[in-house]
């Protein structure tokens, strides 16, 4: 299992959408990604897209003004 | 038995993308969605500027639509590809600054090279015969289909059974008789399939899929192109000019001033790439400074910027200058007032 950071700060939805699409394609099965991102909208967004696409999102938190999200790669 | 056919579904995220995709659906298709960003999308970039205390969080509708179907959605940006159309339209703009023929064609066109690499076997769309005065007309539906290479490999669900026979209706990968005919501006049918559909809580935009239907938006790209003597913009550019009140005083410079809080933290994020300033003297709005003002040039945006404030009538209010690689600095001015702002600074 990899566990892979993607540093989307500073980014606007939905660009942190399509970076954590992008690297989630280069994983698979298993692999944990982390997405740390300044944009509160990912905090809808991001699961939205991993529900449609059938990834499981582990961890969803604020911390010092930046959204973290955890997912594991389905 | 044969493996079911694949479409892939152009989702805007408002209800004529999501109804053409269910039809198909309701078919035994296989469908995915896929949705373009160009930038001037209304949905799902907007978060950010939205204020943090309002109950209604808005959500992506592109995403939200996929939900509701229950299928994958690919968004893939295109924000530099999509310069090109809006700089040098073939077909020319709308009411206001969207080349909406030229983006279908685009779209579809890349939708087109998606199926190809994707393995997928056509292309639907939620298009309506007369639905949107440029686009969605008889003439141009034809020309969207062709320009884009997608030709007969481009279904419309809601209005196929005006158009001429695609590839999945003569092979009987879906019927036609299961198609619609909707034509003309009225949304009554398609209010009627959302509800047969069980759809609810859709989104439904006015104008059109992004801010290049929206006139002020309009104004404010042209005021920008003309300033700078030439059509470009970049990311930031395209942000910028959804946000704020933004004043040009000169062809050199213009102000973009919060209109509330919401506005001012999405600014924040641009005060290291713009001359900003705000009253230190008095309560007042983050300012940024767009272009290339002289130093007098500084002294007319602080005065304008304490108008912006609660020092609006005092004799004097301080400002604080941030510019680029050089220390904050502290200026003091006298504001202007209402008659000093002629009218055609306001972009
Ligand atoms: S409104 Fe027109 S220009 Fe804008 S995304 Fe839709 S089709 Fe394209």
């Amino acid at each position: 299992m990899m566990q892979e950071t993607l540093d989307a700060r500073r980014l606007l939805c939905p660009m942190p959408v399509i970076r954590t699409q992008d690297k989630v394609k280069k994983l698979t099965t298993g692999d944990e990604l982390t997405v740390i991102c300044t944009d509160p909208g990912v905090m809808q967004d991001i699961p939205a897209w991993c529900r449609i696409n059938g990834h499981r999102v582990k961890e969803c938190r604020e911390q010092d003004g930046e959204y973290i999200i955890v997912l594991e790669v389905g | 038995m044969s493996e079911p056919k694949k479409a892939v579904a152009l989702i805007s995220g408002g209800l004529d993308s999501m109804l053409a995709a269910k039809v198909i659906m309701e078919q035994g298709i296989q469908v995915e969605g896929i949705n373009f960003f160009t930038g001037f999308c209304v949905e799902g970039h907007t978060h950010a500027i939205r204020k943090k205390d309002k109950n209604k969080q808005k959500r992506n509708n592109a995403l939200w639509s996929a939900e509701q179907l229950g299928i994958k959605l690919h968004i893939v940006d295109i924000i530099d590809e999509y310069k090109d159309v809006l700089i040098n339209p073939k077909h020319g703009y709308g009411a206001h600054m969207n080349p909406c023929l030229d983006c279908k064609i685009f779209m579809v066109n890349k939708a087109k090279q998606w199926i190809q690499e994707n393995g997928f076997d056509f292309i639907i769309t939620g298009e309506v015969i007369g639905q949107r005065p440029m686009s969605q007309r008889r003439e141009t539906m034809p020309v969207v289909a062709a320009e884009s290479g997608a030709d007969d490999l481009l279904l419309r669900p809601l209005c196929a059974r005006n158009l001429p026979m695609t590839l999945p209706e003569r092979e009987g990968w879906v019927d036609r008789e299961k198609l619609y005919d909707f034509s003309g501006r009225s949304r009554k049918p398609q209010m009627a399939l959302a509800e047969a559909f069980g759809f609810e809580d859709y989104a439904q935009p006015a104008g059109g899929c992004c801010f290049l239907t929206d006139e002020h938006y309009s104004t404010k790209l042209v005021d920008l192109w003309q300033a700078r003597g030439k059509k470009e913009y970049d990311l930031d550019d395209v942000m910028l000019l959804k946000v704020g009140r933004h004043i040009r005083p000169k062809k050199n410079f213009k102000l973009i001033v919060a209109r509330e809080e919401g506005e001012a933290r999405f600014m924040q994020g641009y005060k290291n790439h713009f001359i900003n300033m705000n009253c230190a003297s008095h309560r007042g709005p983050l300012v940024l400074i767009d272009g290339e003002p002289s130093g007098e040039d500084l002294i007319l945006a602080g005065q304008i910027t304490a108008r912006y404030g609660q020092g609006r009538d005092a004799e004097e209010v301080t400002l604080q200058i941030r510019e680029k690689d050089k220390p904050e600095r502290l200026i003091t001015v006298k504001p202007l007032s209402a008659d000093e702002m002629p009218e055609e600074w306001f972009v």
